[in-house]
């Protein structure tokens, strides 16, 4: 039913209401036929309800235990308390309408990446199209302020393309041909033609939507806690309403049968669980929901709970804590410039693809004059030997120059390439993986939020790990690591004795598969469009940064907190209603708050869990 | 195999709930999800038994909530 009738409905009951109210008690049949009048007014939908729900043989639903409560009302001579139940359960059950729909829009917003269409290139011409009929290799076009549809390459056109509603990144990335672009981003100004590449089922945007609509199915213990208690929580209150109707009447000298009837009906009102089991679930949803408009993305409230409850951090580092981009980082020079030296490098290792070799020519910028390289011949596992202008150079690691009995100044720290020229030392070029921008900090951040213990993981040589372990602030580091091995060092930091909470995994979600699965909670960075790690991770995050380890710690702990409240809160008010209504310190009118009104607070909560997680 | 219903005009948490409780009892049912939110029933399920679970399906969300809508999506 409409709001508007609805309101139409309880207006008029309420005006029906107060006229009886004002009717003298001398008229007593004339009052009761005007509250009759204004109960079947404001309750004629429940009554209708309660009567479908008997048909269809579901007896205790909350429309029939209301109606049994105002009938029981109007049968011990309480008119204006029958009225009462059904009038305010009906405006309640607005409310609550409200409250529902509005966690339904903002839900829907946060889905709202879903694109409707998509344009199909045919013969030259753009058709409209349902993004599921359209295949693999089609061609597609995006106008500018339109959704990317399916997953693809461009093969053409130039453009900004905002990937917010992914990454919760807000500055839009450029985007050009042979680029990969993923559904769900809005292209913003240029046209882009796109060559299609995955079904809409196995685009992004229908994971994306996917995982988190059926985040549900991995339940956390409050909320199977929760959905216990409910499942015993009516049938103990209906069988107390009868006891206390029953009981005290027969035991007790004096007690009447229509007061404790009475106090029984408040208690049918309060028995409908709805404020219970709407409110946890709710909350883990509205988390979920909030962190995936940043770019969070968790599988199921279980790991929200765990990561709430997370002390040990495990990192990968390349590619999670550093760029996984090679750089070159210092220059030794001995009796040479410093560009020099790069020149002689750059030169020597021209016709390598190693990264190294392509971090050097970046960190020289210009253009090589392949005419002065005379000869160049690899020498496997330590460098390459070349002829440069005249010049005998060799450029690779330490065992190069023991080799070629060269002296020379060992130099510390990430990947060092050693150059000598015409068996002179010429100094060193240390390359290392750079760290991500944010990594800094993070750790402290980490430990603030309550983490006590930080470790990293490597495949890479022990110094440039311990470098970056420093850089970052981890407390232990191990390296030199087969993958097989990782999962050996992460299970020993689970069973660490000394810290019993539980431990998060942190990888690039490429080559961690197993550590992801086997941690507690296994997050996968930068993961946007991998699914492998979408796979194997439980929080994926879709950009690159390390700080959104942050936000989804941020949105675990509020969205725990909000289902611990809503629990004590809902619980608690409906016992404490229970009690003063048994010693009928109040009426059926605070019942009927104890059931819808409770809801709606409950609903309002959880809504705050929706909210941005800010890092703290 | 995958289904996803919408239950349109769900409007209590505690039915939604006790549908999936109910529905996960049914024959063939691997899994189901029923989303208050999103207003959607998302079953995983053995195909052969299809037309069967959506039948069942059917009653479970009439006989706890009568009126609410169902479509296939």
């Amino acid at each position: 039913m409409s709001m508007k009738k609805d309101l139409a409905f309880i207006i008029s009951g309420a005006v029906l209401f107060l006229a009886a109210a004002l009717i003298p008690e001398s008229l007593s049949v004339f009052k009761l036929i005007v509250y009759l009048a204004a109960f079947i007014v404001s309750g004629l939908e429940v009554i209708i309800n309660a009567f479908k729900g008997i048909v269809k043989g579901n007896i205790f639903n909350e429309n029939t235990l209301m109606v049994i409560a105002a009938a029981g009302a109007f049968i011990i001579k309480e008119y204006p308390e029958a009225v009462f139940v059904v009038l305010f359960y009906r405006v309640g059950e607005m409310f609550e309408d409200f409250a529902v729909s509005r966690s339904r829009k903002s839900i829907s917003e946060v889905m709202n990446i879903c694109p409707e269409y998509a344009n199909l290139l045919k013969d030259g011409q753009t058709v409209k199209a349902d993004p599921e009929d359209v295949k693999i290799g089609d061609i597609i076009v995006v106008g500018a302020g339109e959704k990317v549809p399916l997953d693809g390459v461009v093969i053409k056109g130039k453009s900004f393309i905002e990937t917010s509603a992914l990454t919760g990144e807000s500055v839009p990335r450029e985007i050009g041909e042979n680029d990969e672009i993923l559904s769900g981003c809005i292209n913003q100004n240029g046209v882009l033609t796109v060559k299609v590449t995955k079904t809409f089922e196995d685009s992004t945007v229908s994971k994306i939507l996917e995982l988190v609509e059926t985040a549900s199915s991995k339940k956390s213990k409050s909320e199977k806690f929760i959905t216990k208690f409910a499942k015993y929580y009516t049938p103990a209150v209906i069988a107390a309403a009868v006891l206390l109707a029953v009981l005290p009447p027969l035991l007790i000298d004096g007690a009447e049968f229509s007061d404790y009837i009475y106090r029984a009906l408040s208690f049918l009102v309060v028995s409908c669980p709805c404020a219970l089991v709407i409110s946890v679930p709710l909350s883990f949803f509205g988390g979920i929901g909030g962190a995936a408009k940043q770019g969070v993305l968790i599988k199921g409230g279980s790991y929200l709970e765990m990561l709430s409850k997370a002390d040990k951090i495990v990192f990968d580092k390349t590619g999670t804590l550093t760029k996984g981009i090679f750089a070159v980082e210092k220059i030794n020079p001995v009796d040479i410039s410093a560009q020099e030296l790069l020149e002689y490098a750059v030169y020597c290792e021209n016709g390598s693809v190693h990264p190294i070799a392509r971090s050097l020519r970046e960190a020289w910028g210009k253009s090589v004059n392949t005419d002065l390289i005379d000869s160049a011949e690899e020498i496997s596992g330590k460098g390459i030997k070349a002829a440069v202008k005249g010049h005998i150079v060799l450029a690779g690691n330490s065992a190069l120059m023991e080799s070629a009995g060269i002296p020379y100044e060992k130099a510390q720290g990430g990947t060092v390439v050693y150059v000598a020229v015409d068996n002179s030392f010429k100094g060193s070029i240390i390359i290392s993986d750079e760290m991500k921008e944010d990594s800094a900090g993070l750790v402290s951040k980490l430990k603030k939020a309550g983490f006590k213990k930080t470790v990293m993981l490597t495949g890479d040589n022990r110094d440039s790990a311990e470098r970056a372990g420093q850089k970052a602030g981890i407390d232990a580091v191990y390296s030199e690591l087969l993958p097989g091995d990782k999962v050996e060092k992460l299970e020993e930091v689970m069973n660490d004795p000394s810290f019993k909470g539980k431990t998060v995994y942190v990888g690039d979600g490429i080559n961690d598969a197993p550590v992801l699965a086997r941690a507690d909670v296994g997050i996968a960075m930068g993961a946007l469009g991998s699914d492998a790690a979408i796979e194997a991770a439980d929080i994926v995050i879709m950009d690159d940064k390390p700080s959104k380890i942050l936000t989804a710690l941020s949105a675990a702990k509020k969205t725990m907190n909000i289902a611990k409240e809503n629990i004590i809160f809902s619980i608690g008010i409906k016992v404490l209603i229970l009690i003063l209504c048994s010693l009928n310190v109040v009426g059926i009118g605070v019942a009927v708050f104890g059931d819808v009104g409770v809801m709606v607070l409950a609903v309002l909560n959880s809504f705050r869990a929706l909210e941005k997680h800010k890092e703290k | 195999m995958k289904v996803k219903l919408r239950l349109k005009d769900l409007c209590c948490a505690n039915c939604a709930a006790k549908i999936e409780d109910k529905m996960s009892k049914v024959d063939g049912v691997e899994s189901v999800t029923v989303n208050f939110l999103t207003e959607k029933m998302i079953l995983e399920l053995a195909e052969d038994k299809l037309d069967e679970i959506l039948n069942k399906a059917e009653k479970i969300v009439h006989k706890i909530e009568p009126d609410v809508k169902i479509q296939r999506i």
